[in-house]
């Protein structure tokens, strides 16, 4: 099954007006919206998004760098300013999973990041924080830059299962299962600690998703994904298709979106009559209010059904 | 263009049930086997190599694989640069710390800064002693290359040790090969030693060390619980389980406490004194 026979599925068996068909054509989404609102506008929300996360990476990278500790650890468990403590809520279910209930700093630094999350969307982290993403993101742009299509891409529901096996494997090997492979991890403290052959996991996932699954890792693999997006229900921040109506059906945000089934039913009020993208996966990174030429999307809250 | 409508209308066509079901196996079935995959993975990799030791206070590994979140924090408070965080390819599981006696040996910190920063319990803060840190134990593995099995005077692992005299002791034995000198071994004990690797780094030998800290689990034997030790069994009883034994004369040494060869048939018949601390613990060959 190639990618967009994979999508189809998603959004019903027909595919009335070519979206998918369309969306494999576009090799340069946005050049529209460059040419109408200019490249800062059209490039606003990657570039506060690589800002995010390249600063929360420059905060880890301080201390063992510079000598300037305001953070210490990594993703998995930090230390703010010797105070506060952060744990990723992921890494906390697989060792509960495994049989041991960690010191009250763990729970309560994955207490704050779940709240957090749960807060503003859990996808958010794919978008703003997680360093894969970066990764990810190239191999998508490459992918569309070089035309390259089909390829073999697992089904979105893969990564959910894979996260109930990973949770059950923590439990049956008493180990955190995951995180003996989790490139998210690995790539983030390889940073900051040392990489050994974690670049080579990197560097896989780049190759998986530029030559064998367009937005594979990400859209269907990765557990930690899935495990963020299940908190991603009761998120007030989400992206309104407000300006639906301005839409003239160039599909720049369909080809742009790490996660483009998101998109339709508020684009084109499929299921649903508000603009509101209130579906879980998607990861508020605004990429498709940057390259739409007609600025029908905002990023705002799941309070504002308006359409204006 | 019907399809179309409904679909508008918020009905998505739903799939064929058998379809349905049938790529749901698929798919869970693939991440099946993705995650057996992981796990055999994980089983291969959780071996711990027997240079790798785990900082002070650590659970046992199979509880510590449950509990560290391999954040680091430990190797952050380390203020010796002891402690790294394994990188894939060191054949430590990945992301948890561990650290090379060879190259950098714990400084046994009073205050086990380690053990505080540690978030997740993976380093239990019941540790608050140093002295009752087990990171590994120590072993004069390399009796051929030891300068002090040579019958040399080298004591260098001996003087190092933050708790010489206890953890480690230098034993008095007869050297066989010049008949006519001592050797003095340096003999680590179980129950003082921290494994904190002081030694091994010390160790004079050119490149691997005579003496090495190894994991406990590799270090150490499983004790036959089933074979009564005498001597502790008489200790406990205040005399001996199976009564005073008869001791036959040896020809030329009748006068003496039957087998004690320090004694000289025309000498005093009281051992001599040992001799001061750690040169003698009472330990005989
Ligand atoms: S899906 Fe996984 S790898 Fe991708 S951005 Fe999210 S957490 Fe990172
Ligand atoms: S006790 Fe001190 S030297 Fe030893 S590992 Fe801990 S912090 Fe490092
Ligand atoms: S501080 Fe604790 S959880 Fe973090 S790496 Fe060290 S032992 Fe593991
Ligand atoms: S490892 Fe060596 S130096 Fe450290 S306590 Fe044991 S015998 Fe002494
Ligand atoms: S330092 Fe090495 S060579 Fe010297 S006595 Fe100790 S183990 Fe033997």
């Amino acid at each position: 099954m190639n990618h967009t026979a994979a999508a189809n599925q998603n959004m019903g068996a027909n595919d009335p007006k070519g979206f998918a068909s369309a969306r494999a054509n576009v090799l340069r989404p946005g050049a529209e919206a460059v040419a109408t609102k200019g490249w800062l506008a059209a490039n606003r929300w990657l570039l506060l998004r690589r800002l995010s996360q390249l600063s929360i990476l420059a905060l880890f990278l301080l201390g063992p760098w510079l000598g300037i500790w305001i953070v210490k650890g990594n993703l998995s468990s930090s230390l703010t300013l010797g105070v506060l403590p952060l744990t990723d809520p992921f890494v906390l279910a697989q060792s509960l999973a495994a049989g041991h209930l960690p010191y009250r700093e763990a729970l309560l630094g994955g207490g704050i990041v779940l709240a957090f999350y749960l807060l503003v969307g859990g996808r958010t982290y794919c978008s703003w924080v997680c360093p894969v993403n970066i990764v990810t993101d190239t191999a998508a742009w490459l992918r569309r830059r070089l035309g390259l299509r089909g390829g073999k891409a697992a089904d979105t529901r893969l990564r959910y299962w894979l996260l109930f096996f990973v949770l059950g494997l923590s439990a049956l090997t008493g180990t955190l299962a995951w995180e003996w492979v989790n490139p998210v991890s690995m790539l983030h403290r390889g940073l900051i600690f040392g990489f050994g052959l974690a670049w080579g996991v990197v560097g896989g996932i780049f190759f998986y998703d530029l030559l064998i699954a367009g937005r594979g890792w990400c859209g269907r693999i990765c557990p930690m994904g899935a495990f963020y997006g299940l908190l991603g229900r009761t998120a007030l921040l989400r992206v309104s298709a407000g300006q639906r109506a301005r839409c003239d059906d160039c599909m720049d945000c369909f080809a742009v979106c790490p996660e483009p089934q998101v998109i339709r039913p508020a684009l084109k009020a499929i299921g649903q009559e508000h603009p509101l993208i209130l579906d879980h996966n998607c990861t508020t990174c605004g990429r498709c209010a940057d390259v739409c030429s007609k600025n029908v999307f905002r990023i705002t809250t799941r309070f504002d059904r308006s359409e204006s | 263009m019907n399809n179309q409508q409904t679909q508008r209308a918020g009905k998505l066509q739903p799939l064929p049930r058998r379809r349905f079901l049938k790529e749901m196996a698929g798919v869970a079935g693939g991440a099946c086997l993705l995650a057996g995959g992981v796990g055999l993975y994980s089983k291969q990799a959780s071996a711990l190599p027997a240079t790798a030791i785990r900082p002070p206070g650590a659970l046992a590994e199979a509880d510590f694989l449950s509990a560290c979140v391999r954040c680091g924090l430990c190797v952050r408070d380390c203020p010796y640069f002891t402690l790294k965080l394994a990188e894939l390819g060191d054949g430590v599981a990945t992301g948890t710390p561990y650290f090379n006696a060879r190259a950098i040996p714990c400084e046994m910190c009073e205050d086990i800064p380690c053990v505080a920063a540690c978030p997740s319990g993976a380093l239990d803060r019941s540790l608050t002693d140093i002295g009752e840190a087990r990171m590994g134990l120590a072993v004069l593995i390399d009796q051929e290359n030891c300068l002090n099995f040579l019958g040399l005077r080298c004591d260098v692992c001996y003087r190092v040790c933050p708790v010489i005299d206890k953890a480690i002791t230098l034993e008095r034995v007869h050297n066989p090969r010049s008949d006519r000198h001592a050797m003095l071994l340096p003999t680590v004990h179980s129950d003082h030693c921290t494994g904190c690797g002081k030694c091994e780094r010390a160790c004079v030998l050119p490149d691997a060390a005579a003496i090495k800290v190894l994991p406990i689990a590799v270090a150490q034997g499983s004790r036959a619980g089933h074979y009564r030790r005498g001597w502790e069994e008489k200790d406990a009883a205040g005399r001996s389980l199976i009564g005073e034994q008869i001791e036959l004369p040896v020809r030329g040494m009748e006068a003496q406490p039957y087998g004690d060869t320090r004694l000289r048939p025309d000498g005093p018949q009281v051992p001599p004194p040992a001799p001061p601390a750690g040169l003698n613990s009472g330990w005989k060959p």
